[in-house]
């Protein structure tokens, strides 16, 4: 066992026992916190496969961006006066079946399928130039399309969250 | 009885030799767990979270397969695209939900039936 499968295997657990969590627990507060550290080892997991851009733009995005949302959204949508944040469950039981198939499948095929897994080449220093090359040249399109769709998310939200007086009045 | 043994002794080789398939399966584990909160949360922040559980799983695994399947940063650019329409979801997802709860005082998925009042 060298460095690199001890980190993996500590990355993988932050990650898999921080989704249980999110997954699992009662209280709201606890599952948003705990999503925090399942994209910190997802981060952890990106520098591994040295996507160090990826890891740094994940970091960023999720944690700067979509988990504060999140956290916002948890804190707009309780009635702060009882301070219980909890929530129930439903269909647990057809959900475990389900959830077991379909995990249990995935796993062993892969497991099966890419168990002898090559060693991979050694990777470049750093992804950035190359991956901002692909993004000017044979990614253009998409890439002005992402930011079109981002501009429309942008007004979309802001336009659907801002609270209408004309219609409240209706 | 020796198909099984032959089975674990492979399987104790593999364990702590970390190749594709470990990548795999941690995201095959971090996508169960999605669409089980996505299946039996409540609350529609949490059903949410559940989303973004299985959106970092197959991310994951497009990163996993770019880096050990050629070398190439095709599955890298990809993901990027994935985290920019995650980031935008989230904004309108949450913009929805916010909406729904000035609208009935709650955001249990089970009671928001109606499409109209």
């Amino acid at each position: 066992m060298q460095y690199f499968d001890v980190v993996f295997y500590l990355f993988a657990f932050i990650t898999v026992a921080s989704a249980f969590v999110v997954v699992f627990s009662k209280n709201i507060i606890y599952a948003a916190f705990s999503l925090l550290f399942t994209f910190f080892g997802v981060a952890g997991l990106y520098v591994l496969l040295h996507a160090d851009f990826l890891a740094v733009t994940q970091v960023l995005i999720y944690v700067g961006g979509i988990l504060v949302l999140m956290l916002f959204g948890v804190m707009l949508t309780n009635k702060v006066v009882n301070v219980e944040l909890k929530t129930g469950t439903i269909n647990t039981v057809p959900a475990l079946v389900l959830v077991a198939v379909v995990g249990g499948t995935f796993a062993g095929l892969f497991y099966s399928t890419w168990k002898g897994s090559a060693a991979p080449p050694t990777a470049a220093a750093s992804t950035i130039t190359s991956l901002g090359e692909m993004l000017m040249t044979g990614y253009l399109l998409p890439f002005e399309v992402a930011s079109v769709v981002l501009l429309v998310a942008l007004i979309g939200a802001a336009m659907t969250a801002r609270r209408t007086r004309k219609l409240l009045e209706k | 009885m020796e198909a099984f043994n032959t089975f674990f002794g492979e399987f104790l080789v593999w364990l702590p030799n970390v190749q594709l398939a470990h990548f795999l399966i941690v995201s095959a584990i971090l996508f169960a767990l999605g669409i089980y909160g996505i299946t039996t949360r409540r609350n529609a922040i949490l059903v949410l979270m559940g989303v973004e559980l299985v959106l970092n799983a197959a991310n994951i695994n497009l990163i996993a397969f770019s880096r050990y399947g050629g070398a190439n940063f095709d599955g890298q650019v990809a993901a990027i695209f994935v985290i920019i329409l995650a980031a935008a979801e989230a904004a309108i997802a949450l913009a929805i939900v916010l909406n729904i709860y000035h609208r009935f005082q709650t955001i249990n998925v089970d009671e928001i039936s109606t499409m109209k009042e």
